[in-house]
């Protein structure tokens, strides 16, 4: 977990850093903005990261002489298949149209997004066909 | 049932006699259209992606055979503008990023790590419904009465606004750019927590193959990139119907303001597009050498600083706007030089005193190598404002970035030579490989050249017609040519994938490689992995499978060179 905490602490630092460089030479707010935006994104996770990896043992994954037995146990649930992506990604796509062809097209888009949320959920809770 | 995944069994011996769960795969569009499986979600992407650039490669055709003669009358100048806008945004959005981040990660960074699938399997199947979808809105403003979009594949304000592009082609393009744009943030949300939370025991962060460290820098550009260009286009959209003036001088608003937040997304989006293909090119260079790569920390620290510097060159499209901080933007510039130069002297070191095997995935791997190297050399021309004030909107630009393209191109064609066998279990023909290779690479040179003489004797980019100069003719119809040896290469690819369609099983390791992906099966068994080797070096498939030529710590790299080669 340290690693990644460096990584994304280390990005962080160097997007704050030109952030103050072209915040103060430019006459111009959107880019220094953006990149001050980028800072957060990498002091949030990485900071989280690095809060976390002080607290934890360090995992299998990052242990350079982890066997594979020490990794036994359970990896994660994973899905099996599932129609609910596809009928949220058609809602997505009517919505999108919506923007071109006619308002009415929001009606049968967020109908289907929120069908799709609600039987991805149940799914979820209760387990898909595999 | 929802699969609670027990880890893949341990494995030190050489004992095949594991007992293997039985998964039947199911066939038909329903099995495709509810997977959640990250191989038929990656393929699916690559497929998708591999249309797409052969529509766009269409597109080119055309555009070059209009260019041809100085006053071509092969399109009209109002398709002209729709040919060249939407191949910009096909290659571009619909091509290269999705076959790199979607396609060929989706399947081989779970591989890579050791991981039985992407962390959110449905979230995965989203992103891909949402780039096909985004990809038919995009291409469905050709069926619109007035035509697809056409103010260039940046959509420059006050170009793209409603008074100067009028019409729901430029809306469609709009709304299929937010569609893939999310798609994108997905994926990039699915790799960083894939690779932080599922790797196998023992893959630590610096044993991780440069493929899945490329991925991992990729998706975190994308993060910070993607939602940018998601927020300008809501304002866009916004400017062109619902009265506001963001971009309009006008209301107040601010034209450049579009070219910042453009680019933002933008620049770092040429990495995006080029970090995969790096990964790639490294991975097959170290195979084919066989050797490990050469300064692997190194690679992985250049890559992390050109996301880096990625972030803080974006103005450098912008220089001749004349309001941008131009000591910054080209210091910055130029320093991406750097990592850059790290890593092509790395290939370079890696391919050094190796045993080289120039299969076609190594040709394309060093076609990569030279025609970056063109492409970034004339880049670095461009980093330099009083060079940019000279080339900007010529034909010299546009010579600069297709090197670039191109090279990602020949990169991309290599992976596919590369992971083709472990992802379908078929061997490619590697005859009509090479063949595919010198049309590709030659025509890729014979394309792009001339665009810098003409761009140097001042040929401007996106028109339809020139003055006649027979000079300026000459050099276009060369550059023709070279379009039209690229399109017989991907002909070539078809009828290669016809000719070796189920042919010679490719087995488990078919080029002896290093990294964790070729340890399974080819095409690998649902959730990936049986079994695991113990993981002590960044190339543990390599360390399996010569136990006397076992991969030393950093710094130490003796130089395993097995007697023969066996290739199936």
């Amino acid at each position: 977990m340290k690693v990644e905490a460096k990584v994304l602490l280390g990005l962080g630092a160097f997007f704050g850093a030109m952030f103050i460089v072209y915040w103060h030479y430019s006459n111009e707010d959107a880019g220094g903005v953006m990149m001050f935006g980028g800072m957060l994104l990498g002091f949030l996770p990485g900071g989280y990261y690095y809060w976390w990896s002080r607290r934890m043992k360090a995992r299998p994954e990052d242990n350079p002489y982890a066997t594979q037995a020490q990794g036994a146990g359970v990896v994660g649930s994973f899905p099996g298949t599932s129609i609910w992506p596809f009928t949220l990604g058609v809602g997505c796509f009517f919505m999108v149209l919506a923007l071109v062809f006619g308002i009415w097209l929001v009606i049968p888009a967020i109908a289907l997004v929120f069908w799709a949320l609600v039987g991805g959920t149940a799914e979820g809770r209760r387990g898909g066909k595999v | 049932m929802t699969d609670v995944l027990p880890r893949p069994v341990v494995h030190e011996e050489h004992d095949h006699e594991v007992v293997h769960e039985e998964h039947h795969a199911r066939t038909g569009i329903l099995n495709w259209m509810t997977s959640t499986d990250h191989k038929v979600i990656g393929m699916s992407y690559t497929v998708t992606s591999v249309i797409m650039m052969v529509i766009g490669g269409a597109f080119a055709e055309i555009i070059r055979a209009q260019l041809s003669s100085p006053n071509g009358t092969l399109v009209s100048l109002a398709q002209y503008n729709e040919l060249f806008t939407m191949h910009g945004s096909v290659m571009i959005y619909l091509f290269a990023g999705p076959f790199a981040f979607g396609g060929l990660a989706n399947i081989i960074v779970p591989l890579q790590i050791g991981a039985p699938d992407m962390a959110f399997p449905r979230l995965n199947a989203l992103s891909y419904w949402l780039y096909l979808f985004g990809s038919l809105t995009m291409l469905s403003g050709f069926f619109t009465a007035g035509g697809a979009a056409n103010f260039g594949w940046v959509a420059y304000a006050p170009l793209s606004n409603s008074l100067n592009t009028p019409g729901s082609g430029a809306d469609l393009w709009i709304g299929g750019l937010l569609l893939t744009g999310f798609s994108a943030i997905f994926t990039g949300v699915n790799l960083c927590a894939t690779i932080f939370y599922l790797r196998a025991p023992g893959m630590t962060m610096f044993r991780m193959p440069i493929f899945t460290w490329n991925m991992l820098v990729t998706a975190i550009l994308i993060l910070l990139a993607f939602p940018v260009l998601t927020a300008g286009l809501i304002m866009l959209y916004c400017d062109r119907h619902f009265g506001t003036h963001i971009f309009s001088v006008a209301g107040g608003g601010v034209p450049v303001l579009w070219q910042h937040i453009f680019w933002f997304w933008g620049h770092p989006e040429v990495y995006i597009l080029a970090l995969p293909f790096f990964g790639m090119v490294t991975e097959i260079i170290a195979v084919f050498s066989r050797k490990p790569v050469f300064g692997y920390k190194g690679m992985i620290f250049a890559t992390l600083s050109i996301a880096a510097l990625s972030l803080g060159v974006w103005a450098h499209h912008m220089y001749t706007t004349g309001v941008v901080l131009l000591p910054f933007f080209a210091i910055m510039s130029l320093m991406i030089a750097v990592p850059t130069g790290i890593k092509m002297f790395n290939w370079i070191g890696t391919m050094w005193r190796g045993q080289i095997w120039f299969s076609t995935a190594m040709l394309m791997a060093v076609g990569f190598l030279i025609t970056f190297l063109i492409g970034g050399l004339t880049g670095i021309f461009l980093a330099s404002p009083p060079l940019d004030f000279f080339t900007h909107d010529t034909y010299f630009v546009v010579a600069h970035f297709h090197s670039i393209v191109m090279a990602l191109v020949l990169g991309a064609f290599g992976g596919l030579y590369y992971w083709g066998p472990k992802i379908t279990g078929y061997m490619l023909n590697e005859t009509y490989g090479k063949i595919q290779f010198w049309f590709l690479f030659i025509g890729t040179q014979v394309f792009t050249i001339p665009g810098y003489i003409l761009g140097l004797d001042g040929m401007p980019r996106r028109v339809a017609i020139y003055p006649h100069d027979p000079q300026w003719q000459t050099l276009n119809q060369i550059s023709t040519l070279g379009a039209i040896l690229i399109g017989i290469s991907t002909i070539v690819f078809v009828v290669n994938v016809a000719v070796s369609w189920k042919k010679h099983p490719a087995g488990d390791n078919p080029w002896d490689a290093h990294t964790l992906e070729w340890f399974t099966t080819s095409p690998p068994p649902h959730h990936n992995y049986y079994r695991l080797p113990q993981i002590r070096s960044e190339r543990p498939t390599w360390d399996y499978n010569h136990p006397d030529h076992k991969t030393a710590g950093h710094g130490h790299h003796p130089q395993p060179q097995p007697d023969e080669v066996t290739v199936t």
